[in-house]
Formats: structure tokens, C-alpha cells, sequence
């Protein structure tokens, strides 16, 4: 028989009947200036860009004197960076994750090759050759997809031989030989469609522009509103603990590689409008810059943190920077010099964010 | 006495070798509705595979498991929430940067009912918050203003509760609890188990997987011993001392001594 009574094993706790019983109630406390900013930020971590790309613009508009505060440079910069940014919705998409996708730009180079040989070369119809390119785009996808979830490699890993991979393929399949402008025009003119301008006063917007601006409010809807989109985030947050939450995370993560790659294949679409001509050799940086655009865009490295459109306004910071400083007249190596300390900048931002939750 | 009751899981004669360990020995186990079920065990012993081997998180080798009587074969974990069976991990399964709500409705989302929730998969933002506001207050877990807080801004006793609640809230069955206590000071694991004892009192019984012994003997109402892979005993925390359990427990003494 028991040779205590049961209950004794709780007397150590007896004096907590006079202590404060407020353990588990959900009230905020008071906290100083600073580390209200610091709430607010975390809370809403698109406020940062969106406050540097407000004193950029209004900053170069004093510094680059009235060229710059027009209309129409004002929309050339969005067209500007219409592919970066672009490009930037899909690196989001998998740096959201916590990967990275050092393929985007590859993709999207080998896309418009795909699509602008099958359509002036070989005479395929532009449709025809515009969804066989989609399809590589997505194809593209689910190989990094698979890599990564299925081989388990690195998506830094993963996606630096894909992106060798892909500019290798690109390169032999276009015999380093761009296709020309001309050539489009007379065979597949519907491959430009995205470089149509519509023009309002001096400002100058292309559908490219305007597709940009669609495919992050889209992603945003996805983001946000969707069971998946709330998945994407919570793999990127703590993928095993979204695992035993009941998501199938590698499936996920699979689509978000598809996604990406899909995204990547329309801006192909959309950059052979924005160049003119197809060149194997062009948006070679645009792995880099779109990262660069992530980053400023307040999306964290880290994964799980970070609003879509952020990276619309990362890219817009970076294009209204290039614009002003050259329009000031200033080199071109200090343009590339205020990109570096930006970058440094957010993501310094970013950790001090997160402080908040330790 | 006796009153023929079922099981709401019967498992009997399961094994689960990996390579030549032998983590579940030929267990059987047992779990009763209402109640609250603590598994009790050194480490090692296997009390935690035969819980996994219960929700699907281990394949069994050989055995069978009841569920209402009726067999079941889970192959992960998703399957058996899917019955009503709901886990709270030790690590507790939460996206720390995500808001509870979102927290909450992991995997089983509300979506709109209207044409943008049928055709563009929007969310019920609304009713999600709604049906997690009253779980979190019928929890007494909740002072109104902030159910889309981050989970990173809570306490440790407040992240348990908000697990405990995501599985009170969806379990139709019964839950699992994996140490829930174990990362917790003392004031908070009072509230956790104030909280497993309210759980009980709405009619879902719990599988209890804990170390603390004044915790188990305060809240269960039978305890299953286990020692190497298998069921030693099952114990009735009123007949039996703390010190006995952990002799049992530690093979000190066998249930023989203690029947006598």
C-alpha cells in the first residue's frame, strides 16, 4: 500500500496561491520609444523600404534637381527595373522559404531562347512557343525543386549548378548568337508584346510595367489570403515544426520552385519586349540583382518573414537610387557603392527586427 | 463493478525493431475514455514509440492497435488527425514568426465560403479569429485584443497554451501530450495542468508522456509503467506512492512487491 498520502508531492507549490496568478493572459506591456519602433517594425516589415523609397525619392528629386521629379523619368525607372522586379517576385517566393534560387535569371534567359527559336526560327507558332517555354520555366522549377527536397542539398548548392547549368544550356542552344530585333518583328512580333507602350502626358508605361505590378499583387493575394501562401511562410518559419503541424512541406516546397520558374518564364516573356532583341548573354547579374532586391525589400534572409511586396519596393529603391545618382551626375561606380551599403543596411535592419522575439 | 466499457485505443502484442534494438518489446497498452492516461518511463524505455506507434508517427512491425475497437494501420501522423487524434509536441509545433490564429489553423484552414473562397481559396480571416478567440476563452487563455500577436511574443506557458488549445480545439478523440511541462517554471506548468484537467472535463481524454512525477500523480487517473519496450504494470496514482512508481519504473521493485 502507498505509504504517503498523493497529494503531498504538490506542497512545494502551496505558496502560490498568494502569488500573481497572471501567467498566461495575453496583455501587452509598456515598452520605450525604441522598442516600440522595433514592435511596429516587426509587425509590419515593409514599412522600412516603403519609408526609404518615400526619402529617396523625395531626396533625389532636391539632389538630381526637376528631371528627376517628372512623370516621365518617374515611370521609365519602373520600367527600369520591370524585369529585376520580376524577377524579384520569384526569388522572393523561395528566399520566403528560407532557400535562395541563384537560378532565376538562368531561367529566365533560357526561356526566351526556347521561345525565340521555336517562334523565328524554326517557325512555331508564337503561342505555341510561348507555353512550350512556360513549360521549361516550370520544369526548371521542379528540378530545384526536387534537388533540393528529394536529394536534400542546399538550395544555395542546388541552385549555383543549376544556374551553371542552365546558362551552359542557354549558350548552346542559341550558338551565343542573339536573336535580332528585326527578325522578331518580321516572324514573332507577339514575343514583344510586353514592351507596348501606352502613353499618358510625359509619362511612359509599358504592359511590362504594368505586368510586374500584377504578378506581386497576385503573389500578395497568395501570400496572404491563401492556406498555401500561410504555408509557404510557416516552412520558411520552422520547417520541421510545419511538418508535424500537418503540412506536407517537401510537396510545398516543390510547388514553390515550380512557381518561381513559372514566374521566371513569364518575365522572359516580358524581357524579350523590354530588350528588343534575345541575347544569350544578357541578365547574367540578375540572379544577384534580384536578391539585392529581396534583401532591401525587408524580406528576411532567414525565412518566414517579409512581405511579397517588399521586394516590388526593393527594386524600386535600387532603380529610383541608379536614376538619381545619375541624373546628379554622378559615376556610376557610386551607384553601385549605394547599392552595397543598402544592402548591408536592410539586412542589419532585419536582425535587430528580429531581437524582437528573443 | 466492472462495466463493460471500450477502449478507445487497445493496442496488443506491438513490436518495432530498429536494426537489432528492440524499441517496443511485444507492448501492449491501453487507454480508457475520460480519462487521463500518464506514460510513465526511464529514458529510454520506449514510452515514447509506443505513443508514436499509437498516432502513426511509427510503423509497427507486428501488433495490432484499436482504435473504438476497430483496427487501424496509420501511416503518419496526418492520417491519424485526421481521425480526431491530436498531438501536442514537446517542441510544441508552432510557427514562432506567425500570428496564433494562423497557428491554430495549420493544415485545416477555414476557407471563405462564397466565390472567392471556392475559386481563389481565400481565407476566412473572420471566422478563423472567431472560432480561436472562443477556444482561447473557454481556455481562460485569453484577454480579447491580441489573437493575431506573433507566437515569438509570448511567454513559454503561453505558447503551451496556445498548442494545448489548437489540439483541444480539433481533437474529436482524444490528445497526445509529450512532456508538456517540461520546459516550463512552476507557475506556468500549474496553469498547463489546470488546463489538461479542464481538457478532461469536456469529455477528451489525454495520453499524458511525462517525466515529473508530482505532475503525473496530481493529474492522471490510471499510470502505465513502462520498462524495457513493454507494459510492466498500470497503477492507480491513489494506491500507489511517487517512490513505488519510480521503483517500478527503475526496476527496483517488480508489481509483485507491491500487490503484496
Amino acid at each position: 500500500m502507498a505509504d504517503q498520502p498523493p497529494e503531498s508531492g504538490q506542497d512545494f507549490e502551496q505558496t502560490l496561491g498568494a502569488s500573481d496568478t497572471s501567467v498566461a493572459e495575453f496583455k501587452d506591456r509598456p515598452h520605450s520609444a525604441l522598442s516600440r519602433v522595433q514592435h511596429l517594425l516587426h509587425g509590419n516589415p515593409t514599412l522600412v523600404p516603403i519609408i526609404v523609397l518615400a526619402v529617396a525619392i523625395v531626396a533625389f528629386g532636391f539632389i538630381a534637381g526637376e528631371r528627376f521629379f517628372t512623370p516621365f523619368n518617374m515611370t521609365l525607372i519602373m520600367q527600369q527595373v520591370s524585369i529585376i522586379g520580376i524577377l524579384a517576385a520569384a526569388q522572393s517566393l523561395v528566399i520566403i522559404t528560407a532557400g535562395i534560387d541563384l537560378s532565376v535569371a538562368a531561367i529566365m534567359v533560357l526561356v526566351s531562347v526556347v521561345t525565340g527559336k521555336l517562334a523565328v526560327d524554326y517557325g512555331v507558332p508564337t503561342g505555341f512557343a510561348l507555353i512550350i517555354g512556360f513549360a521549361v520555366g516550370i520544369a526548371a522549377g521542379l528540378m530545384n525543386g526536387l534537388l533540393v527536397t528529394r536529394v536534400k542539398l542546399p538550395p544555395f548548392i542546388v541552385t549555383l549548378g543549376t544556374w551553371n547549368i542552365f546558362f551552359a544550356l542557354n549558350l548552346w542552344l542559341s550558338g551565343a548568337q542573339s536573336i535580332r530585333s528585326q527578325d522578331i518583328d518580321a516572324t514573332a512580333s507577339g514575343l514583344k508584346f510586353f514592351g507596348t507602350n501606352i502613353i499618358l502626358g510625359s509619362a511612359r508605361l509599358t504592359y511590362g510595367t504594368i505586368l510586374m505590378v500584377v504578378i506581386f499583387l497576385v503573389l500578395w493575394y497568395v501570400m496572404n489570403k491563401t492556406a498555401w501562401g500561410r504555408h509557404v511562410y510557416m516552412i520558411g518559419d520552422d520547417k520541421e515544426a510545419a511538418e508535424m503541424a500537418g503540412i506536407r512541406t517537401d510537396r510545398t516546397l516543390v510547388q514553390v520552385y515550380m512557381v518561381a520558374g513559372f514566374i521566371c518564364a513569364i518575365g522572359a516573356w516580358a524581357s524579350i519586349g523590354r530588350v528588343g532583341a534575345i541575347s544569350p548573354q544578357s541578365f547574367y547579374e540578375g540572379n544577384l540583382s534580384s536578391i539585392t532586391a529581396v534583401v532591401i525589400g525587408g524580406i528576411s534572409l532567414f525565412g518566414g518573414r517579409g512581405s511579397i511586396l517588399g521586394a516590388l519596393f526593393g527594386a524600386l529603391i535600387v532603380g529610383v537610387f541608379e536614376s538619381g545618382l545619375r541624373l546628379a551626375g554622378v559615376d556610376v561606380l557610386w551607384q553601385v557603392f549605394a547599392t552595397g551599403w543598402l544592402i548591408i543596411i536592410a539586412v542589419a535592419i532585419d536582425q535587430w527586427i528580429r531581437e524582437v522575439s528573443t | 463493478m466492472m462495466t463493460e466499457v471500450t477502449p478507445i485505443v487497445q493496442a496488443r502484442g506491438i513490436v518495432k525493431r530498429y536494426g537489432h534494438v528492440t524499441a517496443i518489446d511485444h507492448a501492449d497498452f491501453e487507454f480508457m475514455p475520460g480519462e487521463i492516461l500518464a506514460v510513465i518511463g526511464d529514458n529510454g524505455a520506449g514510452k515514447s514509440s509506443i505513443v508514436k506507434a499509437i498516432c502513426g508517427a511509427v510503423t509497427p512491425d507486428a501488433g495490432e492497435i484499436l482504435i473504438d475497437g476497430k483496427p487501424v494501420h496509420f501511416s503518419s501522423p496526418i492520417e491519424s488527425r485526421d481521425m480526431g487524434i491530436e498531438i501536442v509536441y514537446q517542441n510544441l509545433a508552432l510557427s514562432p514568426a506567425l500570428s496564433i490564429v494562423d497557428n491554430m489553423f495549420t493544415g485545416r484552414e477555414i476557407r471563405r465560403k462564397d466565390f472567392l473562397g471556392r475559386w481563389l481559396g481565400m481565407l476566412d480571416t473572420a471566422e478563423m479569429e472567431r472560432f480561436a478567440r472562443e477556444k482561447l476563452t473557454e481556455l481562460g487563455l485569453m484577454t480579447v485584443q491580441s489573437i493575431n500577436q506573433t507566437v515569438e511574443t509570448l511567454s513559454g506557458g503561453q505558447r503551451q497554451g496556445v498548442a494545448v488549445a489548437r489540439a483541444a480545439a480539433f481533437a474529436s478523440k482524444f490528445i497526445i501530450m509529450d512532456e508538456p511541462t517540461a520546459a516550463l517554471g512552476v507557475k506556468e506548468s500549474r496553469r498547463v495542468l489546470e488546463l489538461m484537467k479542464d481538457v478532461r472535463s469536456r469529455g477528451i481524454p489525454i495520453i499524458l508522456i511525462s517525466h515529473n512525477m508530482p505532475h503525473v500523480f496530481e493529474v492522471a487517473d490510471r499510470i502505465h509503467i513502462h520498462r524495457l519496450g513493454k507494459r510492466l504494470c498500470v497503477v492507480d496514482p491513489k494506491q500507489v506512492s511517487m517512490s513505488d512508481a519510480v521503483s517500478l519504473m527503475t526496476g527496483a521493485m517488480t508489481p509483485d512487491d507491491i500487490a503484496t
